[in-house]
């Protein structure tokens, strides 16, 4: 071996050392995303100077805000020419903001208690890894949550359940030989149900009963909820129901589906909401009179389940046409095919057009301050803005608005991120 | 034209064809459809494309229906009466080009979704059945990925055994082995090789020829919506009567 020149033998082995100071942790971070060209670098020192002035300028508003006053004056006067905001209307006017300000102080705790109970009731449907028995208590929420709101003999809503219980077990017990036969079945069952129910509830209106609470004694933020959980709520199902008889082969049903979209998606909620309020009395018979709230949730029901059928019809035209094909070859029926293969997927692409939908309607519920019922926003408009006492104080009331809207929203938008992701199952 | 070759395997008759027509809008698709399928017997359709043999497939189990004639599937007329029309796919199984799994279930719930709810067979029954069946087609270890984490000839196999959980009487093919790699596709169709071996009565759309000579009792040539010559493989290949066969033969066995 006479070449050993080219030859070489470590003898020790180099010992992992950590990179440079400039090319690690947060100065490698800095230098790659902020200042990594001179115009980068001017753009970010111009970004941190508007946030800079913002919250210098928005702070001292905060933190010099008084919380305990019982007027704006009085708010002036405890400022004394300092600028700063006038919390104590959000802490003297808070039941009003919540309940409105006719709802009986004595009863707010049944609001409360429903609210907590819509979490639990939700809590299944929205997490698919908690027990189904859950469930159960769901179905029985609607019933019982009316209960609580609105008072009366606990009767009203227990022959509610049982005729809807009875119709549900009949529509089962009979749609296995003709699906037409058991929804006719169960409706008239339902119907008997609630018919001898109503004489049994009207004779004893005491029985077990709340203080009654009618319906425009309702207000505040509670309005804004009850009317948005219900609308969305009762709205994705009939959405479905749209968008699959927009797709029906039956000319008929395909029709008045189209028809009911397009006019509904054609006209501003704004009217449809006018409409409820003023118009649709005429329709009824004149000694009837339907609950305006029932009324304005008819309406927004109708306007969210419009789009929603449009957001799930673009969700069925993205399935290829080979998963019907297979669901079929199978042998499924169609109410099979559509439950077992063709919603579960199209539902889940739907997910985000759904969400914006039901969180804009959210939003909406604030519109029926025009038609002159006090939710959240009208309460401020209303009974709180046109006071003396508080005449003026915009900022903090509609911020305050705008801050519990945006808390209620934005978790309803990332819970839609989870769940999309939950569901995703091909590794693209 | 179509002088009928007898070829009877069983007398049974699997699938009868007669005087079937269908059209697309004006389209002529079907003409005078003519064919038996008797129990037991592999039947591969080739042609040119747009020649009508994947609709004819399709039409066997009313994933297209036709206009005139009668088709006779297992005993069932096929009508529009849709009872008929279950019973009949639950009885025929069915590969597609691009497999259709359902990309949502896993490979077993994709095996026993039919079965629990068409069958009405208690879950676990139908689970044991799947894995009979993805053992069969030897991808039982997959059973609880997702389609999309197998590959094409992986999916083709266990839409194969998704079909077989119905324990169908009568398989149709429609180019199982069109979308899938070489490799892929011997696979597939050794398993197809294998289900012939056990019996079962196959129509098949094709246009793998080695699995045509291998398998097939009877291959059927079609051009333009009609049956233009059927023969045994072996006359099929080497002697085909109809100058529009020899062309086709002419072009696909050419290289």
């Amino acid at each position: 071996m006479a070449e050993n020149n080219a030859s070489f033998v470590r003898h020790e082995l180099i010992k992992e050392q950590v990179p440079p100071v400039s090319e690690r942790g947060l100065v490698k971070w800095v230098r790659e995303n902020l200042f990594s060209s001179p115009f980068n670098a001017i753009m970010t020192v111009l970004s941190l100077w508007v946030i800079y002035s913002i919250i210098a300028g928005s702070a001292p508003w905060f933190i010099n805000g008084v919380w305990n006053a019982s007027s704006v004056r009085e708010c002036y006067d405890i400022l004394d020419g300092v600028r700063g905001a006038c919390f104590a209307v959000l802490k003297e006017r808070f039941p009003q903001l919540i309940y409105g300000f006719k709802y009986p102080p004595t009863e707010y705790w049944r609001p409360n208690i429903t609210t907590l109970l819509l979490l639990v009731a939700l809590a299944p449907v929205l997490f698919r890894k908690l027990p189904r028995q859950l469930l159960a208590f769901s179905i029985i929420y609607p019933f019982l949550a009316y209960w609580l709101i609105w008072g009366g003999t606990i009767l009203v809503p227990v022959v509610a359940f049982l005729g809807f219980a009875a119709g549900v077990y009949c529509f089962r017990r009979f749609s296995t030989n003709a699906f037409a036969l058991g929804m006719i079945v169960g409706v008239i069952v339902a119907s008997i149900f609630w018919l001898f129910g109503g004489y049994l509830s009207d004779a004893n209106e005491t029985f077990l009963s709340l203080q009654a609470v009618p319906s425009r004694d309702m207000g505040g933020l509670m309005l804004n909820l009850l009317l948005g959980t219900i609308a969305c709520s009762v709205s994705i199902p009939l959405g479905i129901f749209l968008a699959l008889g927009r797709q029906s082969s039956m000319p008929i049903i395909k029709w008045i589906c189209v028809v009911f979209i397009e006019f509904i998606r054609g006209v501003p909620l704004i009217t449809l909401l006018f409409v409820a309020n003023v118009i649709l009395a005429f329709f009824f018979p004149p000694d009837t009179s339907i609950d305006l709230i029932l009324r304005v949730i008819i309406m927004m029901t109708f306007f969210n389940s419009a789009y929603i059928a449009e957001v799930v019809r673009g969700g069925l035209a993205a399935l290829p046409s080979g998963q019907y094909e297979a669901a079929n070859s199978l042998g499924l029926d169609y109410a099979q095919s559509m439950r077992l293969i063709i919603l579960p997927q199209a539902l889940k692409i739907s997910i985000p057009g759904i969400v914006n939908v039901s969180v804009g309607m959210l939003k909406d519920t604030t519109l029926v301050s025009i038609i002159s019922m006090f939710d959240l926003v009208g309460m401020i408009r209303g009974p709180i803005l046109s006071t003396s006492e508080w005449n003026g104080v915009y900022w903090e009331l509609f911020g305050c608005a705008a801050a519990i809207f945006f808390v209620i929203c934005f978790s309803v938008s990332k819970y839609s991120q989870w769940l999309e992701r939950q569901l995703e199952t091909s590794n693209r | 034209m179509n002088e009928r070759v007898k070829l009877t395997v069983s007398d049974e008759v699997a699938i009868g064809i007669q005087g079937m027509n269908k059209w697309f809008g004006s389209f002529h698709v079907l003409r005078d459809i003519d064919l038996t399928v008797n129990r037991g017997e592999r039947i591969v359709v080739c042609g040119p494309s747009g020649s009508g043999k994947s609709t004819l497939i399709r039409c066997v189990n009313a994933l297209e229906e036709h206009q005139s004639g009668q088709i006779i599937v297992d005993g069932t007329e096929l009508t529009s009466d849709i009872k008929n029309i279950d019973k009949i796919r639950s009885e025929v199984g069915m590969l597609f080009q691009h497999f259709n799994l359902f990309p949502h279930l896993t490979i077993l719930e994709n095996c026993t979704l039919a079965q629990i709810w068409v069958r009405k067979i208690p879950q676990a029954e139908a689970e044991e059945t799947a894995m009979h069946f993805l053992t069969k087609v030897k991808i039982p270890e997959q059973a609880n990925k997702y389609p999309g984490q197998l590959s094409g000839g992986q999916q083709q196999r266990v839409a194969i055994a998704r079909s077989l959980c119905m324990r169908p009487r009568i398989m149709l093919f429609d180019e199982p082995t069109s979308a899938l790699d070489p490799e892929m596709i011997k696979e597939v169709l050794d398993t197809m090789i294998e289900l012939a071996e056990d019996g079962m009565t196959m129509m098949v759309v094709t246009h793998e020829m080695g699995f045509a000579r291998q398998v097939a009792n009877r291959v059927i040539f079609m051009d333009e919506g009609q049956i233009v010559e059927q023969n045994e493989p072996k006359e099929f290949f080497n002697n085909p009567k109809s100058d529009r066969t020899k062309l086709f033969l002419s072009q696909i066995l050419g290289h």
